[in-house]
């Protein structure tokens, strides 16, 4: 059976890893490297890296460390942030990144998905999505039940773009997204566990794999992330950062309750 | 004498983290994009992500259908990654018409429609035969990287050295004589994965 996967997310900055509260007070946390490899040992299953910086100064500098990462780390990881089109992508590839993730691009342009997948195989464009919630503004009387619906937003979750968060998907999908990174702008840095609504209504829909994102705080998130949400992945932050779980942590307490993982 | 051992660089994908695993076990591969010099080396890897049809056009473009046949045929070891194992068969449901490698009988099937595809992430390997030097060293639970859309379908049972289960039980590692493949990512596949790539250089 295909396990679950758990996957620690790095921003990275100037070539560090940083650590930052809703990207206030960043605070230097190390080597990617080293961090790269702490998370191998514990027996992380995927890494994804977030270049948050994204002049083009810096864009040599997160070359050069996936560069360095990808010679030291011998499982998949995901560079993301700020990639613009096909030379990026390429230049990440080559540098030896597994998988790229695109947001922004590929809201602006949806070609880029496509092309990026016919050139270099759907297996390694993930196409994240920051999406949040839309707040049905009509007064209670006038209320009636209606589906929950998400936005999808781009730069950072700065602008609003008017696509729906599960046709944007399904669209990604059919252009030859081999993945969806599905990160809610809502739960995103609560800590009061993963939006599951939002996860069950994309990942439900979808016949690729679905990263769940945003919102990870403590270890029963991850499980109902798996079993309600029907993720097939989770992504997670701070809550490794911090030590205050490890990934074989969060992985024990889930076999405990009868979710396939890799120990 | 330290086995030469060259990885087949044929457009498809990129060999950057399986050259780099050999490294880090010690080991020098050398990336050949052409066949001249096939004959020099002991043993092959042939990886590769992408179309089935787009890799055998590749492969007839650059000459290595025969060389790599001939290979195999003089009994060196040779070993098929992700679609360079697919490549080994008669045929895929990928790509209709156009034939494989055709070294081991069987064809390539596409996973049902009820699956999550591809099939990506950690899934368990199974042991089918015992005591194979593929294996050496590995214990119980065998974890690897997989991201494929189909899986191997070999005609004789006995080609079938671990399978693994994804709706259905397939082929996920396959040894017939001195060919060998595997449907995951060895080089991404931890210390399970170095420890596969090393048994196939030392031991096969």
């Amino acid at each position: 059976m295909l396990t679950k996967r758990i996957i620690p997310c790095l921003d990275v900055k100037d070539g560090r890893v940083v650590k930052g509260v809703r990207f206030l007070s960043l605070k230097d946390a190390g080597d990617p490297v080293e961090t790269a490899c702490a998370y191998e040992k514990q027996k992380a299953d995927e890494l994804v890296f977030l270049d948050i910086t994204a002049s083009f100064e810096a864009r040599k500098t997160l070359i050069d460390v996936v560069r360095r990462v990808a010679a030291n780390l011998f499982m998949p990881f995901t560079v993301g942030g700020g990639i613009r089109g096909i030379e990026d992508i390429r230049a990440l590839l080559n540098a030896g990144a597994d998988k790229v993730s695109i947001n922004t691009a590929a809201v602006d342009n949806p070609g880029l998905i496509s092309e990026a997948a016919k050139r270099f195989g759907s297996q390694c464009i993930v196409v994240a999505i920051d999406a949040k919630k839309i707040v049905d503004t009509r007064s209670a009387k006038n209320r009636r039940p209606s589906a929950d619906k998400w936005e999808v937003y781009t730069h950072g979750g700065r602008t609003a773009t008017g696509f729906d968060a599960v046709r944007w998907a399904r669209r990604a999908q059919d252009l030859g997204a081999g993945e969806i990174l599905l990160t809610s702008m809502d739960y995103d840095g609560t800590k009061d566990g993963y939006d599951i609504r939002l996860t069950r209504a994309v990942s439900s829909s979808l016949k690729i794999p679905v990263i769940a994102s945003g919102g990870a705080g403590g270890k029963e998130h991850f499980l109902e992330v798996f079993k309600k949400g029907g993720a097939d992945a989770a992504l997670a932050a701070s809550i490794f950062h911090y030590g205050e779980y490890t990934v074989g942590d969060v992985k024990k307490y889930l076999r405990s309750k009868g979710v396939n993982v890799r120990i | 004498m330290k086995a030469k051992v060259a990885i087949i660089d044929y457009g498809m994908g990129n060999l950057y983290s399986v050259r780099n695993s050999f490294k880090s076990l010690g080991m020098i591969a050398d990336i050949i994009e052409g066949p001249e010099k096939i004959f020099s080396y002991d043993k092959l890897i042939l990886p590769g992500v992408g179309a089935f049809g787009d890799a055998m056009e590749e492969l007839t473009a650059r000459g290595f259908i025969e060389p790599l046949r001939d290979f195999i045929s003089a009994g060196r070891p040779f070993l098929g990654i992700c679609l360079g194992m697919q490549l080994l068969m008669e045929k895929s449901e990928e790509s209709r018409g156009i034939k494989g490698l055709a070294v081991i009988k069987g064809q390539v099937r596409k996973f049902s429609s009820k699956l999550k595809c591809p099939h990506m992430g950690w899934n368990k390997i199974e042991k089918v035969k015992k005591g194979l030097k593929i294996f050496k060293g590995l214990g119980q639970d065998v974890y690897a990287y997989f991201c494929h859309s189909y899986y191997v379908l070999p005609r004789s049972r006995q080609a079938m050295a671990g399978r693994t289960d994804y709706g259905i039980k397939f082929a996920s590692v396959i040894k017939e004589g001195n060919v060998y493949g595997m449907q995951f990512h060895p080089e991404k596949s931890q210390e399970a994965g170095l420890k596969l790539l090393r048994n196939f250089i030392e031991l096969c």
